[in-house]
């Protein structure tokens, strides 16, 4: 019954393979994760705070290295939007927005078309020439989102990245990331402790246990795209919720 | 953007809202705006600051001694309304002495602007020689200069070099802690940012740390400018020559002839070209950096 919007016969283009981790002070943050992502596929994780659900991000973008197992990703073709939004203050939304890609030397006028364009995509059109001390906090999100999209990427990496917002502005940003989901037809992989994000945005979300860090459920979500803000007040929206809450609780004990 | 179109009609927002109304609100502006209060202090100052100078000079002082500080109105006429009066004497000598120390003073700043940022970009990359020069810093930041005069005199010809070497040992150390600082500010998301897009050291220096350094860089320049004054009046003091003399050689003249209205016009240019300076590099941040970064707001 689960229908992404692409086609999921394709091969995986993020894959964990066995994979663990263990911090030299010998905290043991991941044990033996394995799990694939297709395109057309979103994938969260929840899982209780310091379980080791945002170093398989770090894994996944090499930026640090597994201890034992594979992850198998192109790593030219991430986008990775981080907890804050890591905007430089001192460059406009406009200029934030070309950042990634005047790092990987992407001619200029190039780089100016794909920015209206990414612009355009999260709604911050008119706001091109504002500094980030101009924006809220959803707003500097959008052109956070914005900046990984100019690249095109194939996967999606997001570190909690809605976590610090408030509730409105968060389901706002929920629909809008769904729909970049449905344009852009990438492979997610989304870290979160809210349990309503994860059903609402996923096809399939892994319950994490911690230290060590294991993947203890899988539950895939069987609502169709696109979704509107009235699922979440479904019967079946909150017996799935249900479900993956109690998993989580068996996984924090 | 018609796919767009269509898909975002799927979603609950309504299309029909601009889309910055749709957005929450943008964070409101709120720097200060200059204000009719913005004058009214310094002025109460200046007041106080005259206040107190007729006081001293008129009341504390007996006659006899009103010499070391005459009073405001005969500073103003002896010392400013004078236009040359002997060889020395008026305000056009003062003005000459007061350029050249000026030129000192701007000539030991860039050196020091170029000396500092480059070893503080130097110990930002590499740890072992920040900590191998830090301690150095320091102390010249508090040698007494004038006790390393002789030896300055000793082994650096000319009182041209000499008295720039008294301006960068007395300015430098602003510069390098502050663009240090400033270096090292950038957050550890921003780094990781870069270091996943492969950025190389440079890129990473030109594109992060060198513009997030900017606001302290500036913070130090203001300091450094206005030591690079005062070192270059301390450099007048013991290095000199005849000719047209600093403004520093001047006011020891001055002082050891007991011409007071001179000597106080002469420590008030000697001010003046401080705060000119360091309302310059105040001008400037604001220039460079006030349209992201928030505080900087004292000119």
């Amino acid at each position: 019954m689960s229908d992404a919007p692409m086609t999921q016969n394709n091969a995986a283009v993020l894959s964990f393979d066995h994979v663990s981790m263990t911090f030299p002070d010998g905290t043991r943050a991941l044990e033996d994760v394995s799990f694939s992502i297709r395109p057309g596929e979103f994938v969260t994780v929840v899982g209780p705070s310091g379980c080791g659900k945002s170093t398989l991000l770090r894994i996944a973008s090499n930026l640090e290295k597994s201890t034992g197992g594979h992850c198998d990703v192109d790593r030219d073709s991430i986008g990775f939007v981080f907890q804050d939004a890591t905007l430089m203050p001192w460059r406009t939304v406009r200029r934030n927005v070309e950042l990634i890609a005047e790092l990987h030397k992407m001619d200029k006028s190039q780089r100016a078309t794909a920015c209206a364009e990414a612009i355009e995509l999260v709604g911050l059109n008119g706001f091109e020439d504002k500094y980030p001390r101009q924006l809220s906090g959803g707003m500097k999100m959008r052109a956070s989102l914005a900046r990984s999209l100019m690249m095109k990427p194939k996967v999606f990496l997001f570190d909690e990245p809605f976590g610090a917002l408030d509730e409105i502005t968060r389901e706002r940003l929920n629909d809008e990331l769904l729909r970049l989901f449905q344009h852009e037809g990438f492979a997610g992989l989304f870290i979160t402790h809210s349990i309503t994000e994860a059903v609402y945005m996923s096809t399939k979300v892994l319950v994490m246990s911690s230290r060590p860090g294991r993947i203890t459920d899988v539950f895939e979500v069987p609502f169709s795209y696109p979704r509107t803000h009235d699922l979440r007040y479904e019967p079946a929206f909150a017996e799935l919720c249900g479900q993956v809450s109690h998993a989580l609780r068996g996984a924090h004990q | 953007m018609s796919t767009l179109q269509g898909s975002t009609a799927q979603v609950p927002l309504d299309p029909a809202t601009p889309p910055s109304a749709r957005l929450d609100d943008v964070a409101p502006d709120t720097r200060d705006k200059n204000r009719a209060s913005d004058l009214v202090g310094p002025l109460v100052t200046f007041c106080l600051f005259v206040g107190v100078w007729y006081l001293v000079s008129m009341v504390l002082l007996p006659s006899h001694k009103r010499f070391l500080l005459p009073p405001p109105h005969r500073v103003i006429s002896e010392g400013f309304f004078v236009w040359r009066s002997g060889e020395r004497r008026g305000l056009q000598p003062i003005l000459m002495s007061l350029w050249d120390s000026a030129k000192v003073a701007l000539i030991g700043l860039v050196i020091t602007i170029f000396v500092g940022m480059a070893l503080a970009v130097a110990m930002s990359t590499r740890r072992w020689l920040e900590r191998a020069t830090w301690p150095y810093l320091v102390a010249i930041q508090s040698a007494p200069i004038l006790a390393l005069t002789p030896l300055i005199r000793a082994i650096i010809d000319g009182t041209m070099n000499q008295r720039l070497l008294v301006v960068v040992l007395i300015s430098i150390f602003p510069i390098v802690s502050n663009t240090l600082f400033g270096l090292l500010s950038a957050d550890k998301s921003q780094h990781e940012l870069f270091t996943l897009q492969g950025a190389s050291s440079w890129t990473r220096l030109t594109k992060l740390q060198f513009p997030a350094a900017l606001p302290n860089i500036f913070v130090g320049l203001r300091i450094s400018a206005g030591l690079a004054v005062i070192g270059a009046v301390v450099g007048d003091f013991y290095f000199r020559q005849g000719g047209v003399v600093g403004i520093g050689a001047q006011i020891d003249v001055y002082r050891s002839r007991l011409w007071g209205p001179e000597l106080i016009a002469a420590i008030l240019l000697a001010s003046a070209l401080g705060l000119v300076v360091f309302l310059f590099f105040g001008w400037l941040a604001k220039r460079a950096v006030g349209k992201w970064h928030i505080t900087t707001r004292g000119t």
